[in-house]
């Protein structure tokens, strides 16, 4: 009998190690193979004009999967966002027609705040399972909008020119929707990363006896978090109808599944107490090539939905292999 | 060696990413034998159960069950081999009754209500949900089911750890009668006295590796604590704590007062004083109101009745969180109650700091460095994998659930059986802490499972017996059987047989 | 005794809860007769479907977001299959559409044991395929359905001598209770309905107790896929065609559940709860349209009611656990 000498580690398992202890590198190289094969695909497609309207629509995608990517990590979800950030744009839009800009946004904003306190209390205090809460509430947002624009039908809509321009213009070929972006994920990051409460959305989502061992008050944080996400989820609304410039009763909500998507291709667990909002910002990315590749190969739309959730499904195993390491 | 052995394991390997849990195993068990399986914590003796019944695949190694290789690729596999585990954690599901636990493993039902009543449980109702069934009594179902279909081969994991005296007595006569009928039982513990009361053989294992198999004879721990630890150390058996040693009530005001505290039915009518600067012991038998009494003083649950005074100001706590504040800090028997698995070291000491509201802004990195540093360091906590928690053994995660309360500065810690389950040389480590903060002027509440622990810690112990408080002795007079007398609720003084641990303290008396 | 009520009050309250409401209709349009309650079974069919599609999967541990996307991949394809085809087509189409999800179900299952990944990822990311496989077969609603399919819903089962009975016995319900009776007893009462439960409840303790987990999981979608077929072929026999967009059965089938009584975490309740928890659901809209209630305010008044039950229903299960 021999004694097993202690092996070298082999390469595979070193390289599954390196992208485990850097999740990011993956999902970057995914994102690259993409553009490599759109570019193979169409050539020349890959521009600065091309690269400005991708980040263009993949900001609001990747605000919305920031909401997700916190909500996540508690374990939950919030299936809300795309009626709260409908709602937000719609009101704003049509209350602009008699008020001051900064005042309609004001108005907008007001409903995300009750939604997002209604999902906390009812997730945090009541402890429903957020998939359903958020579900039921957008479902109410729904009807409640459906209602109000009853109310407003007659006055019309519009969008103030400055959320236009922040939606869909350009400075120097850079979007100018990065002005809002880049603020709002340097604070998610920060916050999940250096604040008490970003380590507390970790510790509740990893283990919620033991942060009430430590003190932690569940409601408070849980309540706190739908807000923000829901704040989050109406500023997006916003700029959203600054991109798309049609008000109507659906305009956020294909936005949802995606946000989800995109923040589990970042890595971040659905059932809580890990990932982060960078690899968030890659799957949003991500997802907003893949789209792109789908609308140039004239897909219909029944195979880029097979397509996208195939690669969804991919792409998250694959993850999993590379994090697992067992 | 003219018996074959039944169970023959040899080179058994098993890594989990870059942690080799098990290096080089070997176990050969013979036909009526009752087999210990020793090793420090994170020695791989869990791991090296979970592989012979097929609960993990081993990366490596050979199992020969009777003298025929055999391939056991599951649970399933390894019942049909006649190999039953029974493992730390109970294996009955949740939601189901316990006859639907039964149907579902095809254990008859007679045998196992016959085996049920002889481990010392006459009342079972077996349709009862498995969920409403305490901790102590599950792992006794475990048991009695596995017996119910008679294997050839029994593996208790840690059987004894979590029971009362009364049921671990029964659960230690049962596992003896094994042997004697020509079944083989490995038996995991930390407990010498079990071991040598039941055992014939010993394999050691240390950090993966079987280092050695040796009879089990008298004056033989020595040699197996050497094995386990690797090195020869000093046998630490603590003279009792002198009267003079023990702290003197300076403040006239105790830090803790508790007055007729009572919980549902569990605690009725407990009062005590715990002051600053001892280490004050509980000691009960399993479901007695410890845990009531615990997590009342924690804030985890509220008391239907009675008062608890912080340096002598009554307080009502509604949340963990009220109990912190003043100074609280508890310290729960299971790890995993009380840690962020997949977080850091560093994450979980620093836990507590973030909890409060005005605590939710930024974090000052570098102070919050420092006194996880100083607290890591306080405790000799190895970082190796401090980056998730779960890749720390269990004696290092339990240090780490003390360190966080270390790092927050409470004054007083309720810490409940720390050191069940965990090796020698972290429990050492721990009572030496424990005996630390009270020289600092700390008060600590110290239940535990293993009254041996008793006289090495505390300055005094609070007997807890069906709710109430019914002895209080000064440490001198804490001897073992002394303690489980009072746990049993017997006066002081009376010489009643109360178990196998009393046979072997108080020899005159022993069994015919 | 206390068990029994323990474990049924519950559905027991539902049944109550039920009744009530069936009074409250009574009140609120007095001609409400046995012809109203058959379409208010027809209009409960497909979701009952939806229901215990996802009840088997919510018991088993799991979740199934592609409910709604596999009855109307099977609707569209059921639909299209009978379109222009004969009458004794059907009698191929029927077992070949539940076959179909059978199958689909199934890979489900398989794919959530292989991959490892999280269930509710593993069926958002089969939501969008079998939405696309749905597209592809039928671009736009359309399609058809044998005669004799549709007439096995419509109107009432005839027992001769109890006309007032049978005329509150609508074939739909009759058809129903059969297709759910003949899967779910056997499985209940067998060691397979057992090992579904045990999963559930602790995958760990489940797999150490000898249950094969991987296998009885993907039974257990398997049969969500069978019911969800069901669920299609019923919207088909409903409308008469087959609708490529799914309605809002996913939303529907998880509030039933959870007002039926099965925990979202698994290994609890059973299927009566969550099917007279979807026809409670359903009533309550009857009720608000025969109120002449906006049909928008309907749905808020829908929503509302779904999330306050069922923010109730939390808070008795944490006061419980108190």
């Amino acid at each position: 009998m021999s004694t097993t000498a202690i092996q070298p580690v082999p390469f595979g398992r070193r390289l599954k190690r390196f992208m485990a202890d850097r999740p990011l590198i993956p999902l970057i190289i995914l994102l690259v193979i993409l553009v490599v094969v759109l570019q193979i695909l169409r050539p020349g497609i890959v521009n600065e004009r091309w690269l400005a309207n991708t980040v263009k629509f993949a900001i609001p995608l990747a605000i919305l999967a920031g909401c997700q990517t916190m909500t996540m990590l508690t374990g939950g979800i919030d299936l809300s966002v795309g009626t709260v950030a409908t709602m937000s744009a719609f009101i704003m839009a049509t209350q602009v027609v008699n008020h001051d800009p900064a005042v309609a946004i004001l108005i907008a904003l007001v409903p995300a705040v009750l939604i997002g306190l209604v999902n906390g209390i009812g997730v945090g205090v009541f402890r429903v399972h957020p998939l359903i809460m958020t579900l039921g509430t957008s479902l109410i947002g729904t009807g409640c909008l459906q209602v109000y624009q009853r109310t407003v039908i007659a006055s019309g809509a519009k969008i103030p020119p400055f959320l236009a321009w922040l939606g869909t213009g350009l400075t120097y070929g850079v979007p100018n929707a990065l002005l809002l972006f880049v603020p709002i994920a340097v604070l998610i990051v920060f916050t999940l990363n250096r604040t008490g409460f970003g380590r507390l959305l970790y510790a509740v989502g990893d283990n919620e006896g033991a942060a009430r061992l430590s003190g932690v008050r569940y409601w408070q944080v849980i309540s706190a978090l739908y807000v923000i996400s829901s704040v989050l989820a109406g500023i997006t609304g916003l700029l959203y109808i600054g991109l798309i410039k049609a008000p109507s009763l659906s305009l956020a909500e294909p936005l949802v599944l995606p946000s989800v998507a995109a923040a589990v291709i970042g890595g971040t667990s659905i059932f809580g107490g890990r990932g982060g909002y960078t690899g968030t910002i890659i799957g949003a990315l991500i997802l907003t090539v893949l789209t792109t590749l789908l609308t140039i190969l004239h897909m219909p739309e029944g195979a880029r939905r097979i397509l996208f959730g195939l690669i969804v499904l991919f792409v998250t195993a694959a993850y999993l292999r590379i994090i697992e390491d067992r | 060696m003219t018996t074959n052995p039944l169970l023959d394991a040899t080179g058994v390997v098993k890594t989990y990413g870059a942690v080799v849990a098990l290096r080089n195993a070997s176990l050969s068990v013979l036909p009526g034998e009752v087999h210990a399986l020793m090793g420090a914590n994170g020695a791989g003796k869990s791991t090296l159960v979970k592989i012979l019944t097929g609960a993990i695949r081993a990366d490596a190694g050979h199992i020969l069950i009777r003298g025929e290789t055999r391939d056991v690729r599951s649970p399933a596999d390894a019942r049909r081999a006649g190999l039953l585990p029974v493992y730390q954690e109970p294996s009955l599901i949740p939601d189901l009754d316990v006859a639907s636990n039964l149907r579902l493993t095809d254990t008859p039902v007679e045998p196992f209500r016959a085996w049920v009543r002889e481990l010392g449980i006459p009342d079972l109702d077996i349709r009862d949900t498995a969920r409403d069934i305490p901790l102590a009594v599950l792992r006794v179902l475990d048991l009695a089911r596995a017996l119910a279909v008679e294997p050839d081969v029994l593996l208790l994991d840690e059987m004894t750890a979590a029971l009362p005296a009364n049921l671990a007595e029964k659960v230690l006569e049962v596992v003896r009668r094994q042997g004697d009928s020509g079944r083989s039982v490995i038996f995991i513990s930390h407990r010498f006295v079990e071991i040598s009361a039941l055992c014939d053989r010993a394999t050691v294992l240390r950090d993966g590796e079987t280092v050695g198999v040796v009879d089990i004879e008298p004056g033989v721990e020595e040699r197996i604590v050497e094995m386990m630890l690797g090195a020869k150390i000093e046998k630490t058996r603590v003279a009792a704590r002198q009267a003079s040693q023990v702290a003197s009530p300076g403040d006239s005001r105790p830090r803790l007062g508790v007055a007729n505290l009572r919980v549902g039915s569990k605690l009725n009518d407990v009062s005590f004083d715990l002051v600053n600067g001892e280490v004050a012991g509980v000691v009960a038998l399993e479901g007695q109101g410890q845990d009531e009494l615990f997590a009342a003083l924690a804030g985890s649950i509220r008391p239907s009745g009675g008062t608890i005074e912080v340096d002598g100001k009554p307080v009502k706590f509604a949340h963990p969180a009220d109990a912190i504040r003043a100074g609280i800090a508890y310290v729960p028997g299971d790890r995993t109650e009380a840690l962020t698995m997949q977080r850091s070291v560093r994450e979980n000491i620093a836990l507590p700091f973030s909890a409060a509201l005005r605590n939710w802004g930024p974090i000052s990195m570098a102070q919050e460095r420092s006194r996880v540093v100083s607290a890591i360091e306080r405790l000799q906590i190895d970082t190796r994998a401090q980056r998730e928690v779960q890749r720390l053994s269990g004696g290092n995660q339990q240090k780490v659930t003390i360190a966080r309360w270390i790092a927050a500065e409470a004054q007083t810690i309720l810490c409940f059986d720390p050191t069940r389950g965990i090796d020698v040389g972290t429990k050492q480590e721990i009572y030496k802490l424990l005996r630390e903060l009270a020289d600092q002027g700390k008060s600590v509440l110290f239940y535990t499972s293993e009254l041996e622990e008793v006289q090495r810690v505390c300055d005094r112990v609070i007997v807890i017996f069906g709710g109430r408080v019914v002895d209080v002795f000064p440490v001198e007079l804490a001897d073992e059987p002394a303690l489980m007398r009072a746990a049993y609720g017997l006066p002081r003084g009376a010489k009643v047989d109360v178990g196998i641990l009393a046979d072997i303290h108080s020899s005159p008396v022993a069994k015919p | 005794m206390t068990r029994l009520v323990r474990r049924q009050g519950w559905v027991a309250g539902l049944l109550v809860l039920f009744v009530v409401l069936l009074v409250i209709t009574r009140l609120i349009q007095p001609g409400y007769g046995s012809g109203d309650f058959g379409s208010l079974v027809r209009a409960v069919l497909p979701y009952a479907f939806a229901v215990a599609a996802q009840t088997i999967v919510v018991i088993a541990g799991g979740i199934d977001l592609s409910v709604g996307a596999m009855m109307a991949l099977t609707s569209v394809t059921a639909a299209s299959m009978m379109d222009g085809a004969s009458e004794e087509y059907a009698l191929f189409v029927v077992p070949f559409v539940l076959a179909m999800g059978l199958v689909l179900g199934a890979v489900n299952g398989m794919l959530i044991v292989v991959t490892r990944v999280p269930d509710i990822v593993v069926t958002l990311a089969t939501l969008f395929v079998l939405q696309g496989a749905a597209l592809l077969v039928l671009g736009a609603p359309g399609g058809a359905v044998a005669e004799w399919l549709r007439a096995t819903i419509v109107g009432t089962v005839s027992i001769p001598g109890l006309p007032e009975i049978s005329a509150w016995i609508p074939k739909a319900l009759v058809l129903l209770v059969v297709c759910l009776c003949v899967i779910w007893i056997p499985l209940k009462r067998s060691k397979l309905g057992l090992s579904i439960y045990a999963i559930g409840s602790s995958e760990l303790a489940a797999f150490r107790s000898g249950v094969p987990v991987a296998r009885t999981k993907i039974i257990a979608y398997a049969l969500s896929g069978l019911f969800a077929a069901m669920g299609g072929l019923a919207l088909t026999m409903s409308t008469g065609i087959g609708a490529p967009i799914p309605g809002p059965y996913l939303l529907a089938s998880v509030a039933a559940v959870v007002l039926g009584g099965v925990a979202l975490g698994g290994g609890k309740g059973g299927l009566l709860g969550p099917i007279v928890a979807v026809f409670v659901l359903r009533l309550v809209r009857t009720d608000l349209t025969l109120l002449a209630i906006d049909p928008n305010v309907t749905a808020i008044i829908e929503g509302a009611i779904m999330v306050a039950v069922v923010m109730f229903g939390a808070f008795i299960t944490m006061r419980g656990r108190q």
